[in-house]
């Protein structure tokens, strides 16, 4: 898919002859080069992890937030340019809010998906303006169940059941193919990604990495929340044990 | 002396969009809250009474609510700048939960938020017309504040708003002390809301009572909201 666009991809706001603007590409290659973002949509709540790379040994563990609330009841999480993603996140924080205090209900994952691409797409428009460097998935638990959308740098937006972005999107799309997502719990959601994760962080390339996970779900009371730690250092045990089972073969 | 009819208002503080815009005087109010320090935690009670001027217009109001995990804010006065005091506190506590770190806003940091917001409305002379009450417990450490429309701010063992301050405080500096049991706290509560209610016009004889727990933070437990009969 790389084609060098000579001469149109200087701008947002120009064409090439076959009908592509560059620029959205190019920033959709920034989102590739980040870690693997996971999203899956389980019988009872979404669950989303994140491979985060550590850059720096010297980095704290808990630190650089990649999953964030949106609202009481949904969270995005962001691959690509994270200080992007920061000015994302905070426009859905306000769109949120704001539907609130005038709907007086929470807003509809929806709704609040149209707006974050059409957020999204704005700065696709204008030449004095940059295309956002990152991609985001947003999931949550509105009256109509469980939902999951993801956001790319171009402003497309679409709801999935089963969502990945970053570097190893292609191996977790395989992955997550072949889960039986309609008759899993979250629970057992959490587990798989993590495998899931674990299995598509390439070693040799990157050395260390940290997971964060979160889920809404009915067990966490259609609250966006991160995963229970127990839990998670379950998922992370589980997840070692697969990969070394799969070392062995 | 100029003498032609001034076109300015006569108080130039107030500008020209002055007086539709100030709160002038409360329409729906609600009357005492009284409140208590015990062993475990903090006692608080209100009456579900919602007046429009002398008329007894409104029977189950409630004027206590729980502010995030830890705190719980009581209201007297204009019922519809309660609501709005509401609403304010439940942004500042989505906020503070979206930070998902582990730390929530313990009872002294609302007090002091509501503190603020009370202050900076009267400064601009559009106050809301509340005294409020506000206990809890974090890391078992217990609260209890009251700020009210001028923003006088304080922190007591005991406190309460409106004749609650003439009829009830009298009786809890006589009768309270450090270490109250449950039973002793609500006890001498329902002696203080007894007496505004043969004393007070505008109380009303369907009492809210909470509880808020050292020992389990996260339980805020409403009492039955006892019906009493005028003996």
């Amino acid at each position: 898919m790389s084609s060098i666009g000579t001469g149109y991809d200087l701008s947002v706001t120009t064409f090439s002859p076959d009908g592509r603007v560059f620029q959205i590409e190019y920033a959709a290659k920034a989102v590739d080069n980040s870690g693997t973002v996971i999203g899956i949509k389980c019988k009872d709540g979404i669950v989303m992890g994140v491979e985060k790379l550590i850059t720096s040994k010297m980095m704290l563990p808990g630190s650089n937030r990649r999953i964030h609330s949106v609202h009481r009841h949904s969270g995005m999480a962001v691959a690509g340019l994270a200080a992007d993603g920061r000015q994302i996140v905070a426009r859905a924080k306000s769109e949120a809010t704001n539907y609130e205090s005038v709907y007086g209900e929470a807003i509809p994952i929806k709704e609040l998906a149209q707006r974050v691409a059409s957020y999204v797409h704005l700065c696709t428009l204008y030449w004095w303006l940059r295309p956002f460097g990152c991609g985001v998935i947003l999931g949550g638990y509105d009256r109509d169940g469980p939902q999951l959308y993801m956001v790319e740098p171009s402003g497309i937006s679409y709801r999935y059941f089963g969502a990945a972005i970053g570097k190893g999107k292609q191996a977790a799309k395989t992955e997550i193919e072949k889960l039986k997502l309609s008759e899993m719990t979250c629970r057992e959601g959490v587990i798989e990604v993590a495998k899931i994760i674990y299995k598509v962080h390439d070693e040799a390339k990157d050395k260390a990495f940290e997971l964060e996970m979160s889920w809404v779900c009915d067990e966490s009371k259609q609250q966006h929340q991160k995963v229970p730690d127990d839990l998670l250092e379950e998922a992370k045990v589980a997840a070692r044990a697969a990969l070394e089972e799969m070392d062995a073969d | 002396m100029n003498f032609m009819a001034s076109t300015q208002p006569e108080n130039r503080l107030l500008g020209p969009q002055s007086d539709s815009q100030r709160t002038l005087y409360p329409y729906v109010t609600g009357t005492s809250v009284v409140a208590l320090k015990y062993k475990d935690g903090i006692l608080m009670a209100a009456d579900m009474g919602g007046s429009y001027g002398s008329t007894l217009r409104y029977k189950s109001v409630e004027r206590m609510k729980p502010i995030g995990k830890h705190s719980l804010l009581g209201a007297s006065g204009e019922i519809s700048d309660f609501q709005e005091i509401l609403r304010y506190l439940d942004e500042l506590i989505l906020y503070d939960n979206m930070w998902d770190d582990g730390n929530s806003l313990g009872p002294k940091e609302v007090h002091n938020y509501l503190t603020r917001v009370m202050y900076n409305r009267r400064n601009k002379f559009n106050p809301l017309w509340n005294s409020l009450v506000l206990g809890g417990v974090k890391n078992g450490q217990k609260y209890l504040g009251m700020v009210n429309m001028i923003g006088v701010n304080f922190e007591d063992n005991h406190v309460a708003t409106g004749f609650g301050n003439h009829l009830a405080r009298p009786i809890l500096r006589q009768e309270w002390h450090e270490n109250l049991s449950f039973e002793d706290g609500v006890r001498l509560l329902e002696k203080c809301m007894r007496v505004l209610l043969y004393r007070d016009r505008s109380a009303v004889n369907k009492l809210q009572v909470d509880v808020f727990l050292k020992m389990a933070p996260n339980q805020i437990y409403s009492l039955a909201k006892l019906l009493w009969s005028l003996t």
